[in-house]
């Protein structure tokens, strides 16, 4: 059995069929990254892993648990912590304050978390320059540190990732995509869902390829990165 | 860190002279008859206005919900303390927390169904309550139906108002700028993320309507008792559009802005008295000017600084720990 398992997805929007018999699974300390167009269904996927969605067919197993019976807010409990599409920044709130929300489920341990805060601020020291500063005056990078670093915060030993490079510099996609490795190097899980086909292969280890709402292909990184039709379809040739 | 300590301390202090100093000054005036009695009935009435705007606020402007409602719970406060006093001969404080407390029951079980909705629905939710309440009070003939009741005792005065105010103040103040205030504020920011960080939306709501039910039940007791008379037509629509107004006006989100607005519309239509219909037409007219001019509200999102509290000690302790800055 594997550290997540996803078993015959189906979710439907309606009358639109968003994933259709997806399966995949993640092994623990893997960066696995799912990689497709627009639409595909990849955002989908993670959405119905964190129970903000509900399929109507399919598994989800993580550690052995069946998440789909859980509540959407009790997931973080269970170790899946989920960094959302467009970083999901509480805008009005500073940066501490929202790294401190994001250590709710776990608020009565005090000296853990002071341990867990200066760590996460030696990964993004940039977040510990503008810790009082409000979320929302970041820029879009600091924003999507903050959203990674707040995900951290929550000690997930698996953490789902929305599209971190979305909007960004190059830069600042590199330093983000750097960051991630250090994260899996010490000790999370990743499942990373990107457009970025060209980075996100170059990180992960394994890779699942979707299309309109199925996969249709997996295997290693390197070996996918070496594919033609990938090279054509996501890579520019 | 010592230093800062007692500095804290003593400027804490300092805060609580000023209020006593306040509350008692006041008190003497009126005692002594420099302030009129109808000048002291007006300024017991902008106290319970600052209770009733600053509960909504807790609902429409840290939790980002729309609740239009609120004169329903004030209803609740002032029908069942006075059932209390009047029916019971409970004792005036024992009746004002038993009115809170129920109140915030019940607001309770109405957020249950209310909170499945959202947004404008639940605006129109907590307005069919207000209806409900009304209509409910307007049919029990053991409340004096449409006629109200009358004979309260005249226990409400200028310091039981005065301390109520401050302490609901003092206790939202805190409540709000704790982690448990940054989860309401979290959830009006980004409902999803809030959830995805582990945070019980629904119960965080729940309490945050019981919390605002128990406030407006208190104000509704205070206003009972300060009138010696009650009846349900008092607790329409209009009361709520009423707090409404002072709501925005003073802005969403700060409890300084609630104060303000309170006191601005209260003091606003006790001035215009002597315009006559006159004043219907001209508060709302300042009222258009001020939210074209500040969308906002005078105050919305913002507080003075001594209102908020210091970041956290825990903040500034990892400070020190962390990596120098590159």
């Amino acid at each position: 059995m594997s550290f997540l398992e996803v078993e015959n997805l189906e979710v439907t929007y309606g009358a639109i069929t968003a994933l259709r018999d997806v399966s995949f699974s993640v092994e623990q300390g893997e960066i696995v990254t799912l990689v497709g167009a627009n639409g595909a269904g990849k955002t989908t996927a993670l959405r119905t892993i964190t129970g903000m969605v509900a399929p109507s067919k399919g598994r989800v197993i993580f550690e052995g648990k069946d998440l789909l019976k859980v509540k959407a807010h009790n997931i973080v409990a269970s170790g899946v912590t989920h960094v959302p599409e467009g970083r999901g920044m509480f805008g009005n709130l500073t940066v501490m304050e929202n790294m401190e929300l994001a250590t709710w489920t776990r608020r009565k341990d005090k000296g853990q978390l002071k341990k867990d805060f200066d760590r996460v601020f030696s990964l993004f020291p940039r977040l510990a320059e503008r810790k009082s500063q409000k979320s929302a005056t970041l820029s879009g990078g600091e924003q999507q540190m903050l959203a990674v670093a707040r995900a951290l915060m929550s000690k997930g030993r698996l953490m789902l990732l929305d599209e971190p490079s979305m909007g960004l510099a190059p830069i600042l996609v590199k330093e983000i995509f750097r960051i991630l490795v250090d994260i899996n190097r010490q000790g999370t899980t990743l499942l990373l869902v990107e457009q970025n086909a060209h980075m996100a292969l170059k990180i992960a280890h394994r890779a699942y390829v979707l299309e309109t709402g199925h996969v249709v292909m997996q295997g290693s990184a390197q070996e996918l990165a070496k594919d033609s039709r990938i090279r054509e379809a996501y890579l520019g040739g | 860190m010592s230093k800062s300590k007692s500095r804290s301390r003593s400027k804490r202090l300092g805060f609580w002279l000023v209020i006593l100093a306040l509350g008692v000054g006041m008190e003497a005036l009126g005692q002594f008859e420099i302030i009129d009695g109808y000048v002291m009935q007006v300024i017991e009435l902008i106290g319970i206005n600052i209770i009733l705007v600053a509960s909504l606020n807790l609902i429409n402007g840290f939790l980002g919900e729309f609740a239009i409602g609120h004169a329903g719970f004030m209803a609740l406060g002032a029908y069942i303390s006075a059932i209390g006093t009047v029916k019971f001969h409970l004792p005036f404080v024992v009746a004002l927390l038993v009115g809170g407390l129920l109140t915030a029951g019940v607001a309770y079980l109405i957020g249950i169904p209310a909170f499945k909705t959202f947004g404008d629905y639940l605006a129109v939710i907590t307005l069919g309550f207000n209806m409900i309440i009304v209509n409910l009070l307007n049919n029990i003939e053991y409340v004096g139906g449409p006629r109200g009741m009358v004979g309260l005792p005249k226990s409400t005065n200028f310091l039981w108002v005065f301390a109520t105010t401050i302490l609901t103040l003092v206790i939202l103040r805190n409540l709000v700028y704790s982690n448990y205030g940054r989860v309401w504020i979290a959830i009006r920011e980004n409902v999803i993320a809030a959830e995805m960080m582990g945070i019980n939306v629904n119960r965080a709501k729940l309490k945050a309507f019981a919390i605002a039910g128990f406030f407006a039940g208190l104000a509704g007791a205070l206003w009972g008792h300060m009138l010696q008379y009650i009846n349900p037509s008092s607790f329409t629509y209009l009361k709520s559009t009423d707090m409404l107004v002072m709501l925005y006006l003073g802005g969403l989100g700060s409890l300084t802005g609630s104060v303000l607005g309170a006191t601005l519309m209260t003091g606003l239509l006790e001035v215009l008295r002597d315009f006559g219909v006159w004043r219907m037409v001209i508060s709302p007219l300042i009222l258009l000017i001020i939210m074209l001019t500040r969308p906002l509200g005078l105050l919305g999102n913002r507080e003075p600084r001594f209102v908020v509290p210091k970041e956290p000690n825990a903040a500034e302790e990892v400070s020190h720990n962390a990596p120098a800055a590159r």
